[in-house]
């Protein structure tokens, strides 16, 4: 595939599948982190508001 | 002493204005960024050729120098809004810089963590105090009090005030940064990309790195604006806007 001649030899980048291949994971777990939290205060806000639109109604 | 504005830079001063036109660049920007990561990640990974010298652990080139240039960027953009914000009293603006920050703080780790790892390889340390790793690691210091000054103040706009000032300040660390691997002895390499002069790899290479960079920035401005519109929805939770929004969701 690619520049490598097989799949074995594109996981073992070289030898340096350790470093490389880490990094990638690092940085992966970062993006999906930032998604999340982004995911999690947007449920945060709208349960929050959903109480409170409930909250209102009564006391009407 | 007044100064003139275009007529868009007041209509991004309303809240409502900018929820819904950011509301309608969102998707576009998840898109473009989906396909350029995605894209740039195979080409950097499986067809880009094998540098001479370092082997296969240049390619974490692919994923370290991007989020480099972002954390720095991310932290120009912030003091610019922050600024902004400050002398036109511009809300809007601080809470652009606001829902940057974690964002910027994320890069750097990034940017630090595919450092440290690229090094081992190819100098032999995880870590070394030169100018540049050091400059960088300010630079999270700086993004994690800005964070703190956010979140420390009772008044929102005392903590808007705060942050913007530090951020401010700690804009003279940028250009440090930018000269760190000319200024001084380092075993950083120079800059992979500059306005002025050809990259030193050859285009097999640095395509690819092009398109990360891009990826970037578009993933960038979709969380910003996803943030932003956020966090204008807390703020501004007692208008009749707001309110309108709550109930179309719920």
């Amino acid at each position: 595939m690619g520049y490598f001649n097989s799949f074995s030899e594109f996981l073992d980048m070289g030898g340096h599948a350790l470093y490389v291949w880490l990094s990638y994971a690092i940085t992966l777990g970062i993006f999906i982190l930032n998604l999340l939290s982004l995911w999690f205060k947007k449920r945060a806000f709208f349960k929050l508001a959903k109480r409170q639109t409930k909250r209102e109604q009564r006391s009407l | 002493m007044k100064i003139n504005m275009p007529r868009w830079f007041y209509q991004l001063a309303s809240p409502k204005w900018s929820y819904d036109i950011m509301g309608m660049l969102l998707p576009w920007f998840a898109i473009a960024a989906g396909l350029l990561l995605t894209g740039g990640i195979v080409w950097g990974l499986a067809f880009a050729p094998t540098d001479a010298n370092q082997g296969n652990s240049y390619r974490i080139i692919y994923i370290h120098v991007p989020a480099a240039i972002l954390a720095q960027s991310c932290f120009m953009l912030m003091a610019l809004a922050g600024g902004i914000g400050m002398v036109w009293k511009m809300k809007v603006a601080h809470i652009v810089a606001k829902s940057a920050a974690p964002i910027g703080a994320s890069m750097t780790v990034i940017a630090l963590a595919t450092g440290a790892i690229w090094g081992k390889p190819t100098w032999g340390a995880w870590w070394v105090w030169d100018a540049r790793l050091t400059s960088m690691l300010i630079l999270l210091f700086l993004y994690l009090g800005i964070m703190a000054l956010y979140s420390a103040f009772e008044n929102k706009a005392s903590g808007d005030q705060a942050a913007a000032i530090l951020t401010l300040v700690g804009l003279v660390n940028i250009p440090i940064i930018k000269y760190s691997v000319e200024w001084w002895n380092t075993l950083h390499q120079p800059a992979s990309f500059t306005l002025t002069k050809k990259p030193a790899m050859p285009p097999e290479m640095w395509m690819p790195l092009l398109v990360m960079v891009l990826g970037y920035y578009c993933f960038f401005g979709f969380l910003l604006m996803a943030r932003t519109r956020l966090e204008l929805l807390e703020r501004e939770n007692k208008s009749s806007w707001v309110i309108a929004v709550i109930n179309e969701k719920i």
